[in-house]
């Protein structure tokens, strides 16, 4: 067996990873192509093509709804979470002290906790509380579990950002507000635009935790898919699948440009 | 604005660690206290200690069936990641092809799109007038279509398919800190690629390979999702267990006790793999 770049091996393993990336792909590509399925079916074969999913789902009331809720969640987790995430990195960056490592792995735990485990969690210090199920508690428990993702992108773009910038403006006279203003931020700036979509998708794509949290009668966009799941496949559950992936893909990609053109500007 | 340097940590701190501490270490430590209560009924729980709940975790075989069945299904999810992931990780990594950056962006596309969706996207494929049934059919190959949606195979492929960039990534991360110097000189020294890659490739891209079969094997046993969407009702495992018992029979104190078992099986498994090889190899594959 050769793994060189011609040898058998070597093409055996280019093939094995063409199968895996259509593996990735096909059953994504497929919710696509069925969207536009004429057929009152979910499922093949297909009978011609149509766009009267789409329209149908445009006039559906719950699905609007769950749409709204999702957007609004995922809005106020993002801004909320950066700007705690940024200031929790600024200090285990920028800062020595007692104590660091164990402030470190706490805000690494969500991602070690099963978030099953944090779904019960927090419902269970809402009930100790005595305080209902609201759209609060579904936003702080987002905000939990992107957290500390904004703390390691924010941390490895930091940790790239020499010092010496600061402390030039410092011994300008630039107070702390002001230099972190006038030199951190802007040179921070890709990593906030990256954290931001970040923890927006994690938020409006979360159903494990959101199963939990959410408060009664309030569906988010995947709770809504799943209770639509339930009933039956219905082909407006494609529709709205592609919609979503164009939503969920086209923003980063968006944005990721975005963050390289601010990246550029600001060296 | 000027604090005190040393309280300044502290202040940037103060708003992360309170969150944390309200809805992580204090719930979970209500959680330990609450696996102690006595149920009364849905939804009514008395604060007189009792080790009721853990003698019927530990007594009934029911749960140990569902624990058993989770670590098997996750196991198996891991395995197969590992041997789909590999070669796709090796070729992304020592590929020389020019757009190399287009397979990793392709490799991240997947975390945008919709956990639920890429799952229940496999209805089409496996259900009954899913692709491959349909295909079947037409051909003449089957006269009934093969039941394969709603089985654990099912479940396991959803999973994989989920958790597939995860370990790709883990290893992709290794294999690309390797020194390529290393695998010139071994070949120099009259291995073939072969024996270069058995020496020198796969035992330092070891660390994220086990990264990687540690974060599917953790994150497979934690969903109880792709069970209900992919799933019958056999197919169910502990998180989906642990749902049911909280959100359908409002057993606090019993629902509290599995989740304890969920937290300290997963648990234990990080802390003993953190302590050969450091959980940075983690996060530097999750933070790409």
């Amino acid at each position: 067996m050769s793994l060189d770049e011609t040898g058998w091996g070597w093409r055996g393993i280019q093939l094995a990873t063409i199968l895996v990336y259509i593996f990735m792909f096909a059953p994504i590509l497929v919710v696509v192509v069925l969207s536009f399925n004429a057929s009152q079916f979910g499922g093949f074969p297909m009978t011609g093509l149509s766009l009267r999913w789409y329209e149908k789902l445009i006039g559906n009331e719950a699905v609007l709804r769950a749409f709204q809720t999702s957007m609004w969640i995922a809005l106020v987790t993002s801004g909320a979470c950066t700007a705690l995430g940024v200031m929790g990195a600024l200090a285990l960056v920028r800062y020595e002290f007692p104590g660091k490592t164990l402030v470190n792995t706490l805000i690494i735990a969500p991602v070690l906790v099963p978030e099953t485990v944090l779904g019960v969690g927090l419902l269970l210090l809402i009930r100790f509380a005595q305080q209902p199920r609201s759209l609060l508690v579904l936003v702080l428990g987002h905000i939990l579990l992107a957290v500390p993702y904004v703390v390691l992108v924010v941390q490895a773009r930091l940790i790239g950002i020499k010092r010496v910038y600061e402390e030039a403006a410092l011994s300008l006279g630039a107070n702390r507000l002001q230099t972190f203003r006038e030199v951190t931020l802007p040179l921070l700036m890709p990593a906030i635009v990256a954290s931001l979509l970040l923890v927006f998708t994690i938020s409006f794509d979360n159903i494990t935790a959101s199963m939990f949290w959410r408060p009664p009668g309030v569906e988010t966009m995947p709770t809504q898919i799943l209770s639509m799941l339930k009933i039956s496949i219905s082909p407006e559950i494609n529709a709205l699948g592609t919609l979503m992936i164009i939503v969920t893909v086209g923003l980063p990609l968006l944005g990721g440009g975005l963050a390289r053109l601010l990246g550029r500007g600001a060296r | 604005m000027r604090a005190e340097p040393d309280r300044q940590p502290w202040l940037l701190l103060a708003p992360v660690l309170s969150l944390l501490i309200l809805l992580l270490v204090v719930p979970i430590a209500i959680m330990v206290v609450v696996t102690f209560y006595t149920f009364v009924t849905a939804g009514v729980e008395k604060p007189v200690l009792t080790l009721a709940n853990w003698r019927e975790f530990l007594s009934d075989p029911y749960y140990h069936g569902f624990l058993w069945k989770t670590v098997r299904v996750a196991t198996i999810t891991a395995l197969v990641c590992a041997v789909m992931g590999y070669p796709a990780a090796y070729s992304i990594a020592m590929t020389r092809f020019r757009h190399k950056w287009l397979l990793l962006l392709l490799l991240i596309v997947p975390f945008w799109i919709s956990f639920t969706i890429r799952t229940f996207s496999w209805i089409h494929i496996l259900g009954e007038q899913g692709a491959i049934n349909v295909a079947l059919i037409e051909l003449g190959l089957v006269d009934q279509p093969i039941r394969m949606l709603y089985t654990e195979g099912a479940v396991i492929m959803g999973m994989v398919h989920f958790l597939l960039p995860y370990m790709v990534l883990n290893i992709y991360v290794s294999l690309e800190g390797i020194d390529r110097n290393l695998i010139s000189a071994a070949r120099t020294l009259g291995c073939t690629s072969w024996q270069a890659f058995k020496e020198v490739s796969l035992p330092l891209s070891l660390p994220g390979l086990l990264a990687g079969l540690l974060l599917c094997f953790v994150l497979a046993a934690g969903s109880y999702v792709t069970p209900q969407i992919l799933g019958s009702s056999r197919d169910a495992l502990f998180g989906n267990l642990v749902f049911d018992t909280i959100m359908d029979e409002l057993n606090w104190p019993l629902g509290s006790t599995l989740s304890i078992v969920l937290l300290v099986l997963l648990g234990l498994i990080s802390v003993v793999y953190s302590r050969y090889m450091g959980l940075s190899q983690i996060f530097k594959g999750l933070s790409r």
